[in-house]
């Protein structure tokens, strides 16, 4: 079985606790709320007015720039609110808050279905760039921007990533059991519009009947191909799974269509498909709700926009919980309060009651970080570099490349938050940078 | 309505928000769990005052441990274990005849000035246990306490014939008359740790077991040892040595005359002898003071081990283990600055 190279971990896998449960669509919200920055790139602007009445799959916020994607109420309703609110990842940004009118009304121009195989590429593309397609394992990169590479990159491959090495997650794995011809089909016209003959699913070892799942599904069709991977974290990062599945390494500073190759998560495919085939916007996703503070751990089709506090009160969460995480516990980002919404990259959240109580102490130089960075980075010595502010250091030692996958933070028995360090040290190297410039 | 789901405020913090068990003191804890084999070895030959000679290092190092970090005004991390280690280590390096108060003078060298000058753990440049047994040779050699090796008595007894250096010890022999060796000494005995030498060198039967169980746990490299033991029993092949006539020569180039097993034999008797074994196993692999990667430790395990060699055939002392450690450990940084491991997708 393939797997990436060097380095990588085991953590607790933790999957089981959610696993089994099939998507459920829950109970329309009463109240949606949709920062108009849920994606990488630039914020959407907001085209609606408080008072407004709004339809299910009607844009509320438009796309700024080529890098941007639309924002669309994902029920119809009253538009009560807009107000700028801090992100979950500390962005201030517009919130447009929607009264849901309990009628769930779908807008006019979502109610056709297409025939995607006798359409052009530029028009797929220009129905999810309208659809406001982004990445769904988390990063939230817009989709439309992915499918267009520069022309002097010619992509030969495309990698439907269906790993989820998140502990815990376990809705990439549902869509995959019970979406699988809709995966697919994203998956077909996703190739369409790259124009590449070759795709290939991956999906770990610990979900064998979703790769087999997949596998039958596909059989048919000559380009693609689903392979069965080692279980290893971090597989699901572009980086490792392309070196995992094909060899390739991608240079630092490089993108994967540098290489040759576009990785979509599992989650955007099948977005892809409910836009492209029924023009449906990105209004809902799967978020596995799960933790061992979560009475009832399940796998959910939540409408974008819902407050967390719903869907933690709806699977019975402990007033015990200690950390509440949005995302997987690698990569997640650990929220002050449940009142922010499900938004496109949220894949999880998770209720924690037993965390390590860790006390970080000095580096004793044991390497750990070293053998397990899958990138073959030097953390140790990029954190003796940070704290002692050598930012001149940081372009040598890799600081601006490491992905921030978590890796070395949870292999160091000394528990220093490593990653923790390098996020910082990358937006000091940014400020150090500007201020070189200044000075020429 | 939203807060009033959890009774406590929820606690923030970066990710990841899960890690691995292990910890710096289940890490030294472990390296002294490896130690004990070797342990009761020693008191099995030297009998109580060896215990003692141990208890002592080991308790001087945990109180000037505490004692410094009071005075530094940091945290006080005795329970951690690694001052234990150090303690433990430089008693194993000490014949176990010596007066008490060697062990308290070296163990608060390796403490107090080895580590803590330093800043700490993690932060000293030369392993503390070695500094410290350093420190005891260049400071009690010239009353013989540091250099005099008891000859053994029977087990149990701990009844050792104190002034009754009779034979000459195995690494003396393998540099004065390595062809002669086996007239005195057998490999078994080296084996099984039943030949003069410091307290925790005796067994290399048990320091190999103690070393296997820490790689199995993933706390040492392989690398390291093993690149440290091999060098030192190629050289011992491969660089001149002295034979009956005390003239040098080459033993593979004499395979006729002196024979392969011999040749064999006397390879394996360096590997088995002095703190070949405690410092491959136990020493260079001290993370604090070896290289990051995987390829940097092999080449300290090598360095290591070349180091030992020369010194062992051609050097002042009898025994380089120490020496060769501690040079090599000076080493580190500019073995670190050469075996940066190709980044994920760089050029080659």
């Amino acid at each position: 079985m393939k797997t990436f190279k060097d380095g990588g971990i085991h953590p607790p896998e933790m999957k089981q606790l959610s696993k089994d449960s099939k998507l459920e669509r829950i109970e329309l919200p009463k109240q949606l709320i949709f920062p108009v920055s849920q994606h990488i790139g630039a914020p959407a602007k907001a085209i609606v007015s408080v008072g407004d009445e709004v339809l299910k799959g009607q844009v509320i916020a438009e796309a700024n720039g080529f890098v941007s994607v639309p924002i669309h109420a994902s029920t119809s309703g009253k538009v009560v609110t807009i107000e700028p609110r801090t992100t979950v990842l500390g962005k201030i940004c517009d919130h447009i808050v929607i009264e849901s009118d309990g009628q769930d009304k779908w807008s006019e121009e979502n109610k056709r279905s297409r025939e995607w195989k006798d359409l052009g590429k530029d028009k797929i593309k220009s129905f999810i760039k309208d659809a406001g397609i982004v990445g769904m394992g988390g990063a939230a990169f817009p989709t439309h921007v992915k499918l267009s590479p520069p022309d002097d990159r010619p992509i030969d491959t495309l990698i439907l990533n269906g790993i989820e090495c998140e502990p815990y997650l376990t809705c990439d794995y549902r869509l995959m059991m019970e979406k699988t011809k809709g995966v697919i089909e994203g998956l077909r016209i996703i190739m369409k519009v790259l124009g590449v003959e070759r795709a290939i699913i991956g999906v770990e070892a610990n979900k064998q009947d979703a790769f087999e799942a997949m596998r039958d599904a596909c059989w048919a069709d000559d380009g693609i191909s689903a392979e069965l991977l080692k279980v290893k974290y971090p597989q699901g990062a572009e980086k490792q799974l392309i070196e995992a599945l094909i060899g390739r390494e991608v240079p630092p500073g490089k993108l994967p269509l540098d290489v040759g190759v576009v990785v979509q998560n599992v989650g955007t495919a099948y977005a892809v498909y409910e836009a492209v085939t029924q023009s449906k916007p990105l209004i809902e996703r799967a978020v596995t709700v799960t933790g061992d503070g979560i009475s009832k751990p399940a796998n959910l089709i939540v409408p974008i926009g819902t407050p967390i506090s719903d869907l933690l009160q709806r699977q019975g969460v402990n007033p015990k919980t200690k950390k509440l995480i949005l995302g997987g516990p690698m990569m997640g980002i650990a929220v002050p309060t449940p009142e922010f919404p499900v938004t496109k990259g949220t894949s999880g959240i998770l209720a924690l009651m037993k965390i390590p109580n860790y006390m970080p102490g000095p580096c004793i130089r044991c390497g750990k970080c070293v053998s397990v960075c899958p990138l073959r980075g030097m953390a140790a010595e990029m954190v003796a570099a940070i704290e002692a502010g050598q930012v001149e250091k940081y372009e040598h030692l890799h600081v601006l490349d490491c992905v921030e996958c978590g890796t070395c933070t949870f292999a160091c028995p000394s528990h220093r938050t490593l990653v923790h360090y390098v996020k910082q040290a990358k937006a000091e190297y940014q400020a150090w940078k500007a201020e070189q410039q200044n000075k020429k | 309505m939203a807060d009033a789901l959890f009774e406590n405020k929820l606690i923030v913090g970066p990710s990841p928000h899960v890690g691995t068990c292990d910890s710096v003191s289940r890490i030294m804890w472990s390296v002294v769990i490896a130690l004990v084999p070797a342990f009761f070895v020693a008191a099995l030959n030297f009998g109580l005052y060896a215990v003692a000679v141990a208890l002592v290092s080991i308790i001087t190092a945990v109180i000037v441990e505490a004692a410094v970090q009071k005075f530094r005004g940091v945290p006080i991390t005795v329970s951690d274990g690694s001052a234990v280690v150090t303690g433990l280590l430089l008693a194993f390096t000490l014949p176990p005849d010596v007066p008490l108060y060697i062990p308290v003078i070296g163990s608060a060298f390796a403490i107090g000035i080895a580590k803590h000058a330093f800043g700490g753990l993690g932060c000293n440049i030369w392993n503390p246990a070695l500094a410290g047994r350093a420190f005891l040779l260049a400071a009690y050699s010239s009353n013989i306490v540091m250099t005099k090796w008891p000859i053994l008595g029977t087990p149990f007894t701990g009844n050792v014939a104190i002034d009754a250096v009779t034979k000459a010890t195995p690494l003396a022999v393998l540099k004065t008359a390595p062809l002669a060796f086996f007239k005195s000494y057998s490999l078994m005995e080296l084996f099984l740790g039943r030949i003069a030498g410091s307290m925790g060198e005796m067994s290399a039967l048990v320091l190999i077991i103690g070393g296997l169980f820490l790689i199995f746990k993933g706390y040492i490299n392989w690398r390291l040892p093993l690149g440290f033991i091999l060098t030192v029993a190629v050289l011992t092949v491969l660089l001149p040595v002295r034979d009956s006539h005390g003239e040098f020569i080459v033993l593979w180039r004499h395979l006729d005359t002196v024979g392969f097993n011999q040749i064999i034999g006397i390879s394996l008797a360096q590997v088995l002898s002095g703190g070949l074994m405690l410092g491959a196993f136990f020493m260079a692999t001290d993370m604090v003071t070896s290289p990051l990667s995987g390829r940097g430790q092999l080449i300290f395990g090598i360095g290591c081990g070349v180091l030992t060699a020369i010194i062992r055939l051609y050097g002042g002392y009898p025994e380089g283990v120490c020496y060769s450690i501690l040079i090599m450990n000076t080493a580190v940084w500019l073995i670190d600055k050469h075996t940066v491991p190709r980044f994920f997708g760089a050029r080659k």
